[in-house]
């Protein structure tokens, strides 16, 4: 059995700096040609099965300005609640997708299938949620956190029971602005800021 | 195994999330704690990519911007090293993203204004699959350093920013390595928002003239570590029992 004492350490994270998109999304950095596309377009094809979702937000700064140079990626559980790769899951359903503020207003976009409830080890549901990394200057290490559903019930849902400040869970549940469409602003820091995740 | 809970992360070995003297974290750093939990599904999963999406050009920044057609300025180096967890097992089959600066220091993005020219031939991103073994390369040329606006006169030490997947959405890395002997290093704000030493030191790739090749290339080795997988038999009951 391995030791405390046999185990290496994690690489120290660094920021993604202001250019993150020539590595991540080189063509709509404008490195065009090196890939045939860039990668994590979509998290599903056109037969994935699912209600069609489109999520939009922004995310601001201490200041309440919001950051053009973020980019952002999501990874998420198919319309039944399985991971891709799990025996049984759509095979419409790549899961991943990577997306970028807009380089003017700082606005983004994730169009999706909205996800299934996911099953903890110990059997307890995890309301439907799609997990968000997000990077960028100014950023030393990757911010994680969620976006749950206005419209599902988050009542017994195992991370959002554990925080204690009841209004912050708000933080973390898009809001439904119309038929299959959501907004999700994250907050960096200071009033309402969002919750993140360690886990 | 693959779907055993991760690692906590030792928040202590990386960088703090506020630092004055890197001044763009002071307003875009959370104040508030994060909210531990242990890994669920979601985190323990993630995307995985096939050998279809490489291209035989993806990893040689030399030549990929130009197709092949024409090779990038600047003194050629490989840089190669492997992908472990903590338990020190290979990451295989695991997705490594690399973006630069050209020998001049300056990015190909209508963001960065910086006086040196463009190369016509770089564009400053390189994609691979570790092997079996968790092993990558890259061939590039060295990047230069750069000004950026910070305090008055702020120096970019020479870097290449990674980016690296695992196989689990909470491994998810982004990093820099830097190169062994730049006194840039020392100075840099962003280096030392990492306050560990060691951790700082394991970012500084090492010149390995054993993995050279005379006449072409200088080879810097820099081995990047991810979060690991706990051992779940002593915590919980396995499967069924
Ligand atoms: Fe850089």
């Amino acid at each position: 059995m391995t030791t405390a004492r046999d185990l290496l350490e994690e690489t120290a994270s660094q920021t993604a700096g202001p250019f993150v998109h020539i590595g991540c999304i080189p063509t709509f950095a404008g490195v065009e040609g090196v890939f045939p596309e860039d990668l994590g377009l979509s998290p599903i094809r056109d037969d994935a099965k699912g209600e069609r979702l489109t999520i939009r937000g922004a995310i601001f700064d201490g200041t309440g300005w919001p950051l053009r140079d973020a980019m952002l990626e999501s990874w998420q559980a198919d319309a039944a609640g399985l991971f891709p790769g799990q025996e049984g899951a759509d095979p419409g359903v790549g899961g991943f997708c990577r997306f970028a503020a807009d380089r003017e207003t700082g606005e983004f976009t994730l169009k999706t299938v909205r996800p299934g409830r996911v099953a903890l080890r110990d059997g307890r549901m995890q309301a439907p949620h799609i997990s968000l990394w997000i990077v960028a200057r100014g950023i030393n290490t990757g911010l994680q956190t969620r976006i749950y559903f206005e419209d599902e019930d988050n009542t017994a849902d195992p991370l959002l029971s554990r925080i204690e400040q009841r209004p912050r869970v708000q933080t973390l549940i898009a809001k439904r602005t119309g038929a299959g469409e959501f907004r999700f602003d994250i907050r960096l820091q200071g009033e309402g800021e969002t919750v993140f995740l360690d886990l | 195994m693959t779907d055993a809970p991760l690692m906590p992360r030792r928040r202590e070995l990386h960088p703090v999330a506020h630092d004055p003297d890197y001044k763009t974290s002071v307003t875009r750093s959370p104040n508030l704690p994060l909210l531990s939990m242990e890994s669920t599904p979601s985190e323990e999963t993630g995307p995985r990519f096939g050998h279809s999406l490489i291209g035989a050009l993806d990893n040689n920044l030399i030549l990929n911007f130009s197709r092949g057609t024409a090779p990038a300025i600047g003194e050629r180096i490989r840089i190669f090293g492997r992908v472990l967890d903590e338990t020190g097992r290979p990451v295989p089959e695991t997705l490594v993203e690399i973006w630069q600066a050209n020998a001049g220091g300056r990015y190909r993005h209508v963001k960065d204004t910086y006086f040196a020219p463009l190369d016509p031939n770089f564009g400053g991103c390189g994609r691979t699959l570790t092997d079996a073994e968790g092993r990558y390369e890259f061939l590039t040329i060295r990047p230069g350093a750069y000004p950026w606006p910070n305090r008055a006169n702020d120096w970019r030490p020479m870097h290449v920013h990674f980016s690296v997947f695992g196989h689990a959405f909470g491994q998810r890395l982004i990093t820099q390595m830097y190169f062994e002997g730049d006194p840039l290093i020392e100075r840099c704000p962003i280096v030392h928002t990492v306050r560990d030493r060691g951790q700082i030191d394991r970012l500084v790739a090492s010149l390995d003239l054993q993995n050279s090749r005379a006449m072409d290339f200088l080879a810097y080795r820099f081995d990047i570590v991810l979060r690991g997988r706990r051992q779940t038999m002593f915590e919980n009951r396995p499967e069924g029992m």
